[in-house]
């Protein structure tokens, strides 16, 4: 194999495998910006994957997997979203018990589904044309599929609405000062509880995307701690969803460095990278003000009630 | 949302230890009653079950036995939790710590090279210093950096897992271990002492035992233990008083990050006697004490009865799995709905909750 082609099939697989690390940060992101921790994230898309395995398998049709994976994640997610936001419960707690929850339950249920090969999953697209620029081409327009795309799109779009719009305004400002908003009239709560629910929404899809497209079958714990790596990147990416791509792409890669330069470096130093960045960028940033100025949510896993400071 | 007209939530002023059990009791009753409806699902009775579980957990000598060598290293991280939890400084790093303190039993088993009775000794020490180590890492950059304390102790927990593995297929990896990743045998003299014929290592519980009791001395009675309480209640107090959140912190993690190290040495040098892959030494332990410490409402002295319980629950596991051919998973479904349960019964707690059906 040339150094080329080298080059060319590890960027082509960090793509893919940064694809569902992307789609949970965003979500995550999101759910952070509206100051709720959720550290369920590896529950909500191990159900996720479940969910839409088993859907697609049933229905033979993959993209109502994704859809219906989404709509578990975001179900699972609003437990922790009654828990922290309704009864202002520990949020720490609440989300290692959605974790827990979702690792068992898709275990439980999972028994019977595993080695179930998926006739039909989402299979990748060759770009006509665009796939025959030199370099570039192989890498982005072939052998990937749609929804490596689709999540590619999404990061413009919640960038934009995070900061350009009146919603991500609302957002944002529910996440640093739940007071000042309430006063200003928003339903502090709701905003948390849509916010949880897409984190949830996305993780759930991210999950799909492991069990219908990436490697189309189930297997118990699939998700193989790629929940606690998107608690890592929401940090490492500032709560930007921008910089939350170049993080997804970066993890992913170092992930499949971590096999590619087994025989160099030892593959166990490359994975443990993701974790130790983030708490050297904590590090970096907590300098001064520098952390708020970076998006850290100053209301963070605060609940918040009325009248109480 | 706004709350609706049937239900009313005030906050109670103190509340009594009695309405604490009772609530909390309750809390657990409610997750087993869903639990059960996973029972049902299956075909399985869930009374029947259930019964099974405590029978297997609690019926036989070899049973009981497995339950409390199970019980062990979540009684020793559960009391530390309770410690570093008072100061509510967030410890989810239990299972990295007891990585650690396994790692640094193996070192001194294996490569030491310290005459045999030091040996034991040694261990427990640099299992101990190894815990509290990666514990206060989180602990300084908290208090000086102003960390989060929940992101820091999770991450470590992975970069102790790769440390670990890496050991396990590197350097460490035993050459009579036939290929497979773990260490050599530690030499005999490197064993915990077990009762006979079970896995129970009774010093490590004996250490537990003992350290349940000295720390709810230290919380209950002296002016530590005092200054813990007041960093976590109110920080503000705590900074006019002049009590150092530094050296509090400092200190909780040192019990907390140690006491989970010791649990290390104790499932290495008590149960496995070589150092192998992290997932076979703990299995989630670090996690399942977090519901342990808090169903023990933070008291080291309760740790002893809620990590018994959870004990149960993991022999329970093995039950489900050979007894009755369902999945070991259902235990996280167990773990998790509990954890759901108590922590969403704190509302009861911190709240009088009240309900009227009549319309307004």
């Amino acid at each position: 194999m040339g150094w080329e082609t080298w080059i060319i099939t590890t960027l082509s697989r960090t793509l893919a495998y940064g694809t569902p690390l992307l789609l949970g940060t965003l979500g995550e992101i999101y759910t952070e910006r509206s100051g709720v921790l959720n550290l369920g994230v590896e529950g909500m898309m191990i159900m996720g994957a479940y969910s839409a395995f088993t859907t697609a398998y049933i229905t033979g049709n993959p993209w109502l997997g994704i859809l219906v994976g989404g709509i578990i994640g975001g179900a699972f997610s609003l437990i922790h979203a009654f828990a922290s936001v309704t009864l202002k419960a520990n949020q720490v707690v609440s989300g290692l018990s959605l974790t827990m929850l979702g690792l068992g339950l898709s275990g439980v249920l999972g028994r019977g589904w595993e080695g179930k090969p998926l006739s039909n999953p989402i299979s990748a697209i060759t770009v006509p044309g665009l796939s025959k620029i030199p370099f570039l081409g192989p890498i982005l327009f072939e052998g990937q599929n749609l929804l490596v795309y689709l999540t590619i799109l999404l990061v413009p779009l919640l960038w934009y609405i995070l900061y350009r719009t009146r919603i991500g305004i609302t957002i944002r400002s529910v996440g640093d000062s739940p007071a000042t908003a309430d006063s200003l009239g928003i339903n502090v709560d709701r905003v948390r509880y849509l916010c949880t629910a897409i984190g949830g929404v996305l993780a759930g899809v991210a999950g799909g995307y492991l069990s219908v497209a990436y490697r189309p079958a189930w297997t118990e714990g699939m998700t193989a701690g790629m929940g606690w790596i998107v608690i890592a990147l929401t940090i490492f990416a500032f709560w930007n969803p921008a910089h939350g791509m170049l993080g997804a792409y970066f993890f992913g890669a170092l992930y499949i460095l971590s096999f590619r330069l087994q025989p160099w470096i030892s593959p166990e130093f490359l994975k443990a990278m993701p974790y130790a960045f983030a708490i050297l960028v904590l590090i970096i940033v907590s300098r001064g003000t520098l952390q708020s100025r970076m998006g850290a949510p100053a209301a963070l896993s605060v609940p918040y009630t009325r009248g109480e400071e | 949302m706004r709350a609706p007209n049937w239900l009313k939530i005030e906050r109670r002023p103190t509340v009594s230890g009695r309405t604490v059990f009772i609530i909390s009791v309750s809390a657990i009753l409610a997750a087993l009653l869903v639990a059960a409806i996973f029972f049902a699902v299956f075909g399985v009775s869930p009374i029947h079950a259930y019964g099974l579980i405590l029978k297997g957990a609690l019926g036989s000598r070899l049973g009981l036995a497995e339950t409390v060598r199970r019980a062990i290293p979540l009684l020793l991280i559960g009391v530390g939790l309770t410690i570093a939890f008072r100061a509510l400084f967030w410890n989810i790093g239990a299972e990295g710590q007891l990585l650690m303190g396994a790692i640094a039993a193996a070192g001194v088993a294996l490569f030491s090279g310290l005459p045999d009775p030091l040996l034991l000794p040694a261990m427990f020490i640099a299992g101990f210093a190894s815990g509290a180590t990666w514990g206060l890492i989180p602990a300084v950059l908290k208090v000086k950096l102003g960390i989060n304390d929940v992101i820091t102790t999770l991450m470590m927990n992975y970069i102790a897992i790769y440390l670990m593995e890496w050991l396990i297929h590197g350097p460490w990896k035993g050459p009579t271990a036939r290929g497979f990743a773990y260490t050599d045998q530690f030499p005999r003299a490197a064993w915990i002492p077990t009762l006979y014929g079970t896995r129970v290592h009774w010093p490590t519980l004996v250490l537990g035992l003992l350290l349940a009791l000295v720390m709810y001395i230290l919380v209950t009675r002296t002016k530590s233990g005092f200054e813990i309480r007041v960093v976590g209640e109110n920080p503000d107090a705590a900074r006019f008083a002049g009590i150092s959140q530094f050296k509090t912190t400092l200190l909780v993690m040192l019990i907390a990050g140690g006491f989970a190290g010791l649990a290390g040495v104790g499932e290495v040098a008590g149960i496995h006697h070589k150092l192998l892959g992290p997932l076979n030494i703990s299995m989630g332990y670090g996690y399942t004490a977090i519901i342990v410490a808090w169903l023990a409402r933070r008291n080291p002295l309760a740790v002893i009865i809620t990590s018994f319980l959870f004990a149960i629950i993991i022999s329970g596991g093995d039950v489900i799995k050979v007894s009755l051919g369902l999945p070991f998973q259902l235990i996280n479904v167990f773990n998790g709905l509990i954890l759901f349960f108590l922590i969403g019964s704190e509302v009861f707690i911190r709240y009088k909750v009240s309900f009227s059906f009549r319309r307004q």
